[in-house]
């Protein structure tokens, strides 16, 4: 059976839910590996085993760092070379893509980012292979592809595919000593500027954005209260961002994150092209807005025309009796 | 110091993007098109670092269609001293791989000391090209910068993380793709508008940068779209008018319980 690459995303062994997602999608084509890089791996090696992985390409020890895109590039190459693999999956996030790039320019392989789907080819002419499927423009079209030089290297957008469990006892293979080469980047230091415990919004089943409706920035207090309610990461609008009233990396839109999850809420957010360029394809949107004229509302599945001040405290209140019994 | 800053040609934000049948390539000639919008900041970071040290050029790269012209004086118009323009009928189709390619021996040809992109652009928004170039250049490829420093030879950024950010640094010659925010982009004065109409722009094609016609394009794809179609639009659901205190909040409850969210 075809070995499929997975680049594991994760943080000191902590595995992002991405990992799994990827190593699902992995055993549904071929045998899936894991490539670990840096530190953690015994951490992580539980739930690489429980989530499939039937081998380890272990880069861990001096040189090896998953903050840094040569290791994570010399590692998949050094795993590619012994695995033959039939493709490598990326995380589609900063540090997937840009190893996955590299991996791709140094071989001369060709690369799909943003892959919502992977199937088995099957049928006419094309001689078989994998046809990826990414949303394009904003998700107004939907482009399959296939990979016609080399090892497809595949960028997987997180919540693509459902995570599954697939007890396996992996076989680990050291992929021995780093030689740097040129060119090396130095990480100098790490600076955390928020409290951890919401989900990235790049990965979250449940985002909760908010955008200029809600007229001051202590007023996000309401969004990461509905967020918390409902497990959600907060997303915010360009408008928002560009106020300062958010961080960038929260940012939903073209010029943000493009993100596909299960929920999306959008509270105060009029839903301008570019904003929806970048949550449109999320599987169900509610908004919360008092203009019945914005044009979030055409795209909502659950459109509520009212006050935020005065809704999202009462929902979140319901949320939280509903849950607490 | 040499300071060559990227630009791409994109469709305008708000005009719809259509592939062409014939050969599923983006439209660009039928739409709006605009500089895209993350290279004002590539630009605008190239002429702090200018204007910081006293000394220096900035001169503009953009591969695209003789069309992207207007793109390449916008930028000139902010206060680059020049720009390289390559295009080229063999480079109609190109991929990620193949622009990278092509980017690269640009910069060889120019000879920068720093190289500045934005972190990715609209249309594609594949985020792939500046890490692909600075593998087949073999400089260091600090990506995702929301600060920037140079100190004689050495750069250093801070890394965009989803909780903060992370100090990377590396030697030069380097590229370096900003994210949006890492500064704030001038507005061109019409001094500068009046004076990018002079600028001087290379005209370079594949031939005068050593690249072969089979190895970028159509002919040198590494991909290949196999079909694409319209989704159709989202349709609106149901709406609800709150009567004005928060009351409306039960139903969005029921519709979310109803829809397993809570």
């Amino acid at each position: 059976m075809a070995t499929i690459l997975v680049l594991v995303e994760h943080e000191e062994g902590n595995l992002k839910k991405v990992s799994a997602e990827m190593l699902a999608k992995a055993r549904e084509l071929g045998e899936p590996a894991a490539v670990f890089v840096g530190e953690g791996l015994d951490s992580a090696r539980d739930g690489l085993a429980r989530h499939g992985a039937a081998t380890i390409y272990a880069a861990t020890g001096e040189g090896w760092s998953n903050q840094l895109p040569g290791p994570l590039t010399d590692a998949l190459d050094a795993a590619a070379s012994r695995a033959e693999p039939a493709a490598v999956l990326v995380a589609a996030t900063p540090a997937g893509k840009d190893a996955g790039a590299r991996l791709a320019a140094r071989k001369g392989w060709g690369m799909l980012a943003d892959v919502s789907d992977i199937d088995s080819a099957t049928g006419s002419g094309d001689g078989g292979g994998l046809v990826a499927t990414q949303n394009v423009f904003g998700g107004a079209t939907i482009v399959r592809a296939r990979v016609t030089t080399g090892v497809p290297v595949l960028a997987v957008k997180p919540n693509s595919f459902p995570a599954q469990e697939a007890p396996a006892e992996p076989q680990v293979v050291d992929l021995g000593q780093r030689e740097a080469t040129g060119a090396e980047i130095r990480v100098i230091d790490h600076v955390v500027e928020e409290r951890g415990g919401r989900p990235d919004v790049a990965e979250a089943e449940t985002i909760v954005s908010g955008g200029r409706g809600l007229q001051d920035p202590a007023n996000f207090a309401l969004v990461e209260a509905l967020a918390d309610q409902l497990g959600a990461a907060v997303g915010a609008s360009r408008a928002a961002v560009d106020a300062g009233w958010y961080p960038h990396q929260h940012q939903v839109g073209q010029t943000g994150k493009t993100v596909s999850p299960q929920l999306y809420v959008a509270v105060g957010i009029s839903g301008a092209i570019q904003h929806r360029a970048g949550m449109q394809t999320s599987k169900t949107i509610v908004a919360i807005n008092k203009d019945a004229d914005a044009p979030i509302f055409a795209i909502a599945d659950f459109g509520l025309v009212g006050d935020l001040f005065k809704v999202v405290p009462r929902l979140t209140d319901e949320i939280a009796k509903r849950k607490g019994g | 110091m040499k300071i060559l800053v990227t630009v791409k040609r994109v469709p305008d934000t708000a005009a719809e993007k259509r592939l062409d049948p014939a050969d599923y390539t983006l439209d660009r000639e039928s739409v709006e098109t605009i500089m895209n919008p993350v290279d004002e900041y590539a630009v605008e970071e190239a002429l702090r670092l200018k204007e910081s040290s006293g000394e220096g050029e900035v001169v503009v790269l953009c591969m695209g269609p003789e069309s992207a012209l207007p793109a390449i004086r916008k930028a000139l118009s902010l206060g680059p001293d020049a720009a390289v323009h390559v295009h080229d009928d063999a480079l109609h189709g190109s991929d990620a791989l193949a622009t990278a390619k092509v980017l690269a021996a640009a910069i060889r040809h120019v000879g920068p000391d720093l190289v500045l992109s934005g972190s990715e652009s609209t249309d594609a928004r594949g985020s792939l090209v500046p890490s692909a170039v600075a593998e087949l250049l073999g400089w260091p490829g600090l990506i995702g910068a929301k600060q920037l420093e140079v100190e004689g030879a050495t750069v250093r950024i801070h890394r965009e993380t989803e909780a903060g950010y992370d100090v990377l640094e590396a030697q030069g010659p380097a590229i370096v793709s900003v994210v949006k925010g890492i500064n704030e982009p001038r507005y061109p004065s019409f001094r500068g508008i009046m004076a990018a109409k002079s600028r001087p722009v290379t005209d370079l094609t594949i031939a005068d940068l050593g690249i072969d016609p089979g190895e970028v394009g159509s002919a040198g794809a590494t991909t290949a779209v196999v079909d694409a179609t319209s989704r159709p639009p989202r349709q609106s659901g149901q709406v609800v008018k709150d009567p004005g205190d928060g009351a409306a909040a039960t139903e969005l409850v029921e519709f979310l319980a109803a829809h397993k969210f809570i």
